[in-house]
C-alpha cells in the first residue's frame, strides 16, 4: 500500500518527464525509473516471476538496447520543434488530456468487485504455478513465440547489416589518398592537432591553440562541435593576467610577513 | 473463488492486515496503468524522435502490462499474469526490430526524426 502510493507519483512524474527532455538519453532514464518501479508493483502484486522478468527483459535487455542505438544515432538526436502539420502538437495534446480524464474517470467509476488475491492461485509458488499453466494451457502460444524470437533475430541482422561495397581500404591507400588530396586541395596530410595543445586545459572539449593564439577547429570531434560543446579556447586564457598578479600579490604579502 | 477476501474496493475503512499491499483495491493500480497509458499516447504523437517515440510505445505496453496483473490479482488466477509475459516476449521482439528498422534509416538519411521519412508519400 505505501509502496504504491510512494512509487505512483515518482512513475507519473517520470513518465511526463519524458515527454518534454529533450535529449533521447534522457528519456531513456526515465523510461528506466517508470520500469523499475513497474516491477516493484509487480512484486507487491504478487507476481515475483514477472518482478524478476521485467527487472531482466526490459530495464536489463530492452533499455540498453535503447541506449545503444541512441548512443549511435545520438549526435542530431534532439527533437526539432519545427511542427510539420499546424497545430498538430495541440490537438494531440487536448485529444491526450480528453482521453485520460475520460479513461480515468470511467476506469475510476468501474467496481471491479471484490480482490480475491493470488494467495490461493499461487499456493505451490508463483514459478511453478505459471510453469504449470504456460507449459499445458498455453504451450502452443509458447512455441509460436519462439518462432517469434528467432524471426525477430534474423530480421534485426538482416536489417542492421551492412554490405561492403569495394574493397576494404587498407593504410596504403589512405596514405595514397591522404596525398592525392594534399595535391589537389593543398590539405595537410599530416595528422591533426590534438585537442587542447597550448590551451589552459588539455580536456577534448577545448580546441588546441594555433600560434596566433586563435582555436584550430579541427582538433575538436566534429561530434563535439554539432552539439555546440566546444569550449572557446582563447577566452580560457583571459584571467592568466588576473592569476599572475594574484600568484605575485600572495608572494609579496608572504614576504611581508616574514 | 469469489469472496475469500471479502474487501471492497477503494474502501477507506479496508482493515490493513499483514498482506495489506497485496490485497490493496485494484483500481488504483488500474488508474495508474490508464494515467502511464495516456502520457505514453501523448509522447507519441508530440514527439518528433523515432527513439522516443519508440519508448513511448514501451511505456504503453507497460502500462497495459500493469493493467493484466492487476486484473490477475483481482481474479485470482494467474493468466493476466501469463498476457503480461506473452507481451514482455513480443516487446522483446519489437523493440530488437524497431531499432534496427531506425538505425538502417538513420544510416541512410543521417536523421530519425519521424517527419523526414516520409518518401512513401510521393
Amino acid at each position: 500500500m505505501i509502496g504504491f502510493w510512494l512509487l505512483a507519483p515518482v512513475m507519473v512524474l517520470a513518465a511526463l518527464a519524458m515527454l518534454f527532455v529533450r535529449k533521447a538519453v534522457h528519456s531513456a532514464l526515465l523510461l528506466a525509473v517508470v520500469m523499475i518501479s513497474l516491477a516493484v508493483l509487480y512484486a507487491i502484486q504478487d507476481a515475483p516471476f514477472l518482478f524478476a522478468v521485467q527487472i531482466i527483459v526490459y530495464t536489463g535487455a530492452i533499455l540498453m538496447l535503447f541506449l545503444f542505438v541512441v548512443m549511435l544515432v545520438g549526435v542530431d538526436a534532439s527533437d526539432s520543434v519545427v511542427e510539420t502539420i499546424r497545430g498538430q502538437r495541440l490537438f494531440a495534446i487536448l485529444i491526450g488530456l480528453l482521453f485520460g480524464v475520460i479513461l480515468v474517470l470511467g476506469v475510476a467509476q468501474v467496481s471491479v468487485g471484490t480482490v480475491t488475491g493470488l494467495a490461493a492461485a499461487n499456493d505451490g509458488g508463483n514459478v511453478p504455478e505459471i510453469a504449470k499453466i504456460l507449459f499445458t494451457k498455453y504451450v502452443f502460444a509458447f512455441e509460436t513465440t519462439s518462432a517469434l524470437l528467432i524471426t525477430a533475430a534474423v530480421g534485426a541482422m538482416v536489417l542492421a547489416h551492412r554490405e561492403r561495397f569495394g574493397p576494404k581500404q587498407t593504410q596504403a591507400d589512405l596514405a595514397a589518398q591522404r596525398m592525392r588530396d594534399y595535391a589537389a586541395t593543398g590539405k595537410h596530410p599530416g595528422p591533426l592537432p590534438p585537442p587542447g595543445v597550448f590551451a589552459r586545459h588539455n580536456a577534448v572539449d577545448t580546441p588546441a591553440l594555433l600560434p596566433d593564439g586563435s582555436a584550430a577547429p579541427e582538433s575538436i570531434s566534429r561530434v563535439l562541435a554539432a552539439r555546440g560543446t566546444v569550449k572557446n579556447a582563447p577566452e580560457l586564457a583571459t584571467d592568466v593576467a588576473r592569476l599572475t598578479d594574484d600568484v605575485e600579490d600572495a608572494g609579496d604579502s608572504e614576504e611581508a610577513g616574514r | 473463488m469469489m469472496g475469500l477476501i471479502p474487501l471492497a474496493v477503494g474502501d477507506p475503512t479496508t482493515p490493513t492486515a499483514a498482506s495489506s499491499a497485496s490485497q490493496m483495491g485494484a483500481t488504483p493500480f488500474i488508474v495508474l496503468s490508464a494515467i502511464l497509458f495516456t502520457i505514453g499516447a501523448v509522447g507519441v504523437l508530440t514527439r518528433r524522435n523515432a527513439i522516443v517515440v519508440f519508448m513511448c510505445v514501451e511505456l504503453m505496453l507497460n502500462a497495459s502490462n500493469l493493467a493484466l496483473i492487476t486484473f490477475s490479482r483481482a481474479n485470482g488466477n494467474l493468466d493476466g499474469q501469463i498476457a503480461a509475459f506473452f507481451v514482455m516476449v513480443v516487446a522483446a521482439a519489437e523493440v530488437v526490430v524497431g531499432l534496427a528498422i531506425i538505425m538502417t534509416i538513420f544510416r541512410t538519411r543521417r536523421s530519425a526524426s519521424v517527419d523526414d521519412a516520409s518518401l512513401l508519400k510521393y
